[in-house]
């Protein structure tokens, strides 16, 4: 090492240490999303679950029960799975986001941000920022495979890339659910079994995969309030057509709902967290 | 206590519970600005958790702090402005490069990217590792991760840091460095408070040592007047035969300020005034004929301070290896 005299924390000692400037917030934010998406890019294994994930879903549901869930037409039952399958598979792909938050922290890394003069939410608020381009990812992949499916959107462009954002955007506030369980459970596999014990309920107890029709009465009063059934059938308007004011509407409540429950549950357990 | 003006580091009855464990137990801790605090303990002794309430990382039970003039309670955004925190496990990110890792910190502390990238330039210079900041943090070794741990606490020109065990696990030439960083931070004005478990590393940087024990101080001196207190310097020596013993327990008595001490397998230990009393001995045990398979001289350990001071070593503290709580 090179020791001189002169080390590289001269000339500052005295120099009263500078407020953060405007907008500074959103630059933090945007700095730590870039931290997160440099590890996304060097351990591509962890994409798995925004790319063959769901597509197994895909070819599962639609070559293997398809046939026997629609009662004969695979295209059919195709067009009906995938806009809601979209819905259901993004809300599974926000869980690795609290694991990798819980092995963050866990390794000490945010002791450092903690240290650091800079807004007390910004790690997280920067982690699930940079959630989007996973989301993004899942959705290309997976309308880009249907499409080779044979997957045709119904309605219109403008009407798709509406349905593509509502469930990013539902991601985005379904996934601090994930945030909260990351703080608050030991393990990265710990937070994986508590979403799965929440996602996959959520899942099949939905509209996505079955027409709720053919389900018992308390079923379906379950269907019909899950969240998931909700995007399902709005993205199934949007991209297919048929009714969307009423599905989007509860899907709008229910975004609104997981953000101003968990994101303030996140942060405290993220401020508590020793 | 003085006014707080005086002191960059100032800690007054810190008090932590976790559990069952009393890790705080009335914590008082005052370090002038541009000097070095060595706080010495063992394992569980309450050092990294008086660390994580300096900054801000916790939250006190009860007590009062100011760092940098700022209550930590009260004001922890202008403390965060003030500090550098180097953990004891070197909490970089591993997945990033060494001017990734860098550059991140600066953009944190609102350096614009190319402000951030000069900086992070400057200091993989300083901490020689120039040549691995391409590298992912990953494929780091202990001592080069310890160094960009140090590096990344120092990218806002901190005045005060934090320093929590930073040698622990280096090998003896790597700490030698790392003791020269400390020394030339506080060169260049910095307030350092580092906690160890060495009494030497604290001799060789500190200005004044806490010693600290089951979340208490127990001791507070400067070196000297610790080393006067347990004893500074001591002459270690193991005979070849078990039937010398006697004879050079006569040798280290003629030399040293206290009666020796003889311990298993031929070993005779004894307090000595300084190290200028080495060669006698040598030639005295020389000339005695004495054959010795170890001969050195050392500061006391931290079970010889312990045992002076507490009347314990710290393998019989209570609770210092209890679960969980960091030292």
């Amino acid at each position: 090492m090179t020791l001189t005299s002169y080390g590289p924390t001269a000339a500052k000692v005295a120099a009263e240490p500078p407020s953060a400037p405007p907008g500074a917030y959103l630059k933090h934010i945007f700095a730590l999303a870039k931290r997160s998406l440099i590890k996304t890019i060097r351990t591509p294994e962890a994409l798995i679950d925004v790319t063959l994930q769901p597509l197994i879903f895909l070819a599962l549901f639609t070559y293997v029960f398809g046939g026997a869930i629609a009662g004969g037409s695979q295209h059919e039952y195709l067009q009906l799975l995938l806009p809601a399958l979209l819905g259901q598979t993004i809300a599974m792909a926000g869980v690795a986001l609290g694991q990798n938050l819980n092995a963050d922290i866990e390794k000490g890394v945010f002791d450092r941000f903690r240290s650091l003069p800079i807004g007390r939410s910004v790690p997280l608020v920067g982690a699930v920022a940079a959630d989007i381009v996973r989301y993004l990812i899942l959705m290309v992949v997976t309308l880009g495979v249907g499409a080779l499916m044979g997957f045709r959107i119904e309605t219109n462009f403008i009407s798709a890339v509406a349905g593509v954002a509502l469930a990013i955007a539902f991601a985005l506030c379904f996934c601090w659910i994930s945030v909260w369980v990351g703080m608050k459970a030991r393990t990265p596999g710990a937070v994986q079994g508590i979403m799965f014990m929440l996602v996959l309920p959520l899942s099949f107890g939905s509209n996505t995969f079955v027409d709720p029709s053919t389900m018992p009465g308390w079923l379906r009063g379950f269907v019909n309030v899950n969240p998931i059934s909700q995007l399902g059938s709005a993205e199934r308007g949007l991209l297919v057509g048929g009714p969307v004011a009423t599905p989007l509407m509860w899907t709008l409540i229910w975004m609104a709902g997981l953000l101003v429950v968990f994101v303030p549950l996140a942060l405290r357990a993220y401020k508590r967290r020793v | 206590m003085t006014h707080n003006s005086d002191f960059a580091i100032v800690a007054e009855g810190l008090r932590k519970r976790f559990g069952d464990t009393q890790a705080l137990d009335g914590v008082d801790l005052a370090v002038r600005p541009g000097t070095v605090l060595g706080v010495l303990g063992p394992n569980g002794a309450g050092k990294t958790t008086t660390i994580r309430i300096l900054a801000t990382l916790l939250q006190a039970d009860s007590g009062h702090a100011t760092v940098g003039g700022f209550d930590v309670a009260a004001n922890p955004a202008d403390v965060r402005r003030t500090i550098g925190l180097t953990g004891q496990y070197a909490s970089v990110d591993e997945d990033l490069t060494g001017t990734q890792n860098l550059v991140l910190i600066g953009q944190l502390l609102n350096l614009s990217t190319r402000d951030a990238r000069a900086r992070a330039a400057e200091l993989l210079a300083w901490f020689d590792l120039s040549d691995a900041a391409g590298r992912v943090a990953k494929h780091y070794s202990g001592g080069m991760r310890r160094r960009l741990d140090l590096a990344a606490s120092l990218v806002g020109r901190p005045s005060v840091i934090f320093l929590d065990e930073p040698t622990t696990g280096l090998d003896p030439a790597k700490r030698e460095d790392m003791w020269g960083v400390v020394r030339s931070l506080v060169g260049d004005g910095s307030t350092v408070l580092l906690t160890t478990q060495y009494l030497d590393e604290a001799d060789a940087l500190a200005d004044e040592i806490s010693v600290i024990d089951s979340g208490r101080v127990i001791a507070h001196d400067t070196p000297d007047g610790l080393k006067r207190v347990i004893g500074g310097h001591r002459i270690r020596i193991r005979t070849n035969d078990a039937a010398d013993v006697q004879r050079a327990v006569g040798v280290l008595t003629a030399v040293g300020t206290s009666a020796p001490e003889v311990s298993a397998r031929n070993t005779i230990t004894v307090p000595v005034a300084d190290e200028s009393v080495l060669t006698p001995t040598v030639e005295r045990l020389a000339a005695e004929g004495i054959g010795v398979s170890e001969l050195s001289l050392h500061l006391p350990s931290l079970d010889e301070v312990f045992m002076t001071l507490t009347g314990h070593t710290t393998e019989e503290l209570p609770g210092s290896t209890s679960k969980g709580v960091a030292a």
